[in-house]
């Protein structure tokens, strides 16, 4: 049986790690506007400081904008181990939390033992082969952001 | 404010299982008298118009637990509601949501019942022979007691199950009842019955299923507040997990006094009569 | 047990969005499994999406701007607002659920005050922040 008791310890500690983890993601990619910070998005700081004088946000044209999900910003923050790390750290957080939030969702809605089982192992599978693909995109893409600046 | 009215209309949920394929509404009007009660207007229909009109209560003072309904959408008890603060001049009453409907008003509470046993509700502790024939009582501070007190004035009506919104779909959730009771006693420093009921706690009947919706508080007649019991329960388990649990021996048992003296004045008890 | 044909009367479903005078709680109860729903609906996709990094920075380049466009971007939209929920009401969830902000037990004294009361002013906060973050990053957001 899987034991309640553990797996729902772990579905906070797991909430506790994306609290931190997507908490700076989410700093990166939608605070940017508000907050920027350089080592979140090196490229843009990058771009600012080295291209042009010292200027607003309002003063730049668009095209020379760089988002933080632009490439140039995708491999600054790739080439690190630190970012790797984290990246596969969240990954396996955020599957562990959503896939045992769902379910708890499903198993409230009394399915049979035999569809229990079934679900339990779909959704470890799930979990399990996106996990893997996840983080070998997040190794791959350090390996080519490194080839890149190389 | 609800004082000005003469009559009052019952809308009931009626169910006769030698009739009726699902459960249907009919409606009565019975006279109001000021401070009348839900059970009281009850009787009322059944004197005036449906002698057949089954439901359960027993003490009509809100300690026995018999008398849990739904009225105007809320489970309470019967007794216990005044119809005035209902602030409408309808009643309706339907049974007691998430149990089966025996007859009419009356839920099959038999399901929870059985979770609640499951869970062991009473002080397990490992010599037998002093829980079975106490020689004198446990130690046990006024401090100590605080900790459970206010879940063992559970009356076990139901109103709890039928406000969760967990135990509205899911049977092998033990409910906010069970769960109160069972950390009733865990928290009791008499008892030594974690590691039993921990047994079941681990699993599917524990408190996992519990989200906070708080319905179950909310609606408690007697104020035992399960919501809290069970969020306790979740502290003690996950503590028990990390290995931070600290495991209490049960109480011991109160030595007799020995130099109490009887004073000269106290006559003695006359002899048994059995 | 007495053998009569009882009528089942669970509530189902319909017992989880509530269908009566329910407290806050209960809303956020709600709201926190949709959001979390939504949420993970949302990360599966980006999983794959922008794991395209992985193959050539023309691979993600191009993933980018298959998901851009206003549809994409109201999506995102939402998918923030609903993480601005989920996470601060699973701050207040996690306290609470470990007994942290449902105070002791107490002597039951009528009009009674139980521990959602006791959370309450917690639940308010959660709600609070998480409407302070969702302000900022729709600024961020559509700001440009
Ligand atoms: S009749 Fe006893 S609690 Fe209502």
């Amino acid at each position: 049986m899987m034991r309640d008791q553990k797996l729902w310890a772990w579905h906070l500690i797991a909430g506790a790690v994306i609290l931190v983890l997507l908490g700076v993601h989410m700093l990166t990619m939608h605070m940017e506007g508000v907050i920027r910070i350089q080592s979140l998005n090196p490229a843009s700081v990058e771009h600012v400081d080295k291209d042009r004088v010292p200027q607003t946000r309002d003063q730049k044209s668009d095209e020379e904008d760089i988002h933080p999900i632009d490439w140039a910003n995708v491999r600054a923050r790739g080439v690190r181990t630190l970012y790797m790390a984290s990246y596969i750290f969240l990954l396996g957080a955020a599957l562990f939390h959503g896939l045992y939030g769902l379910r708890n969702i499903l198993f409230e809605l009394n399915p049979a033992v035999w569809l229990r089982k079934t679900l339990s192992a779909l959704l470890l599978l799930l979990g399990l082969g996106l996990f893997v693909y996840g983080a070998w995109a997040a190794v791959m893409a350090r390996a080519i952001a490194r080839a890149w600046k190389a | 404010m609800s004082t000005k009215f003469e009559n009052i209309s019952y809308r009931i949920r009626r169910f006769d299982p030698e009739r009726d394929t699902a459960p249907h509404w009919e409606e009565y009007r019975v006279p109001y008298t000021p401070g009348m009660t839900v059970l009281e207007g009850l009787w009322k229909v059944k004197e005036l118009h449906s002698p057949t009109l089954a439901w359960r209560s027993s003490c009509r003072m809100g300690v026995c637990g018999s008398c849990g309904m739904l009225i105007n959408g809320k489970p309470r008890l019967a007794c216990n509601t005044q119809i005035a603060e209902l602030s409408s001049d309808t009643v309706v009453v339907a049974p007691l949501p998430n149990f089966d409907i025996v007859r009419d008003l009356v839920p099959e509470l038999a399901p929870m019942f059985a979770s609640h046993q499951a869970l062991m509700p009473y002080v397990i502790r490992e010599d037998v022979e002093e829980r079975e024939h106490p020689t004198n009582e446990f130690f046990q501070s006024a401090h100590e007691l605080e900790h459970y007190l206010q879940f063992t004035y559970c009356i076990k009506c139901g109103c709890c199950m039928a406000a969760c919104p967990t135990f509205a779909t899911d049977a092998l959730y033990s409910g906010p009842m069970p769960l109160g009771q069972a950390h009733r006693y865990n928290s009791d420093t008499r008892d030594g019955g974690f590691a039993a009921r921990k047994q079941m706690l681990v699993g599917e009947p524990g408190p996992w299923r519990c989200h906070y919706a708080g319905e179950c508080s909310r609606v408690c007649p007697k104020g035992v507040d399960p919501a809290k019991a069970i969020q306790l329960m979740k502290r003690e388990l996950v503590f028990d997990y990390l290995g931070l649990h600290k495991t209490k021996c049960p109480a011991n048992v109160a030595g007799k006094p020995t130099d109490g003296k009887r004073r000269d004045n106290i006559p003695e008890a006359p002899p048994h009569t059995v | 047990m007495l053998d009569s044909k009882s009528h089942p009367n669970r509530l189902g479903i319909w017992g989880w969005l509530g269908g009566g005078r329910w407290g806050v709680e209960r809303y956020l109860y709600t709201l926190h499994r949709l959001t979390g729903l939504g949420l993970l609906a949302y990360f599966l996709l980006h999983i794959v999406v922008t794991s395209g990094r992985a193959f050539s920075a023309a691979a993600w380049t191009r993933a980018m701007s298959q998901v851009s466009g206003p549809f994409f971007k109201v999506g995102e939209y939402l998918v923030f607002l609903a993480f601005c929920f989920h996470a601060i009401n699973g701050i207040r969830l996690g306290l609470v659920e470990l007994g942290f902000a449902v105070g002791k037990p107490i002597e039951p004294v009528y009009p009674y005050r139980t521990s959602v009361d006791v959370q309450r002013p917690l639940a308010l906060a959660a709600l609070a922040v998480a409407f302070v973050l969702a302000v900022i990053g729709t600024i961020s957001m559509w700001s440009d």
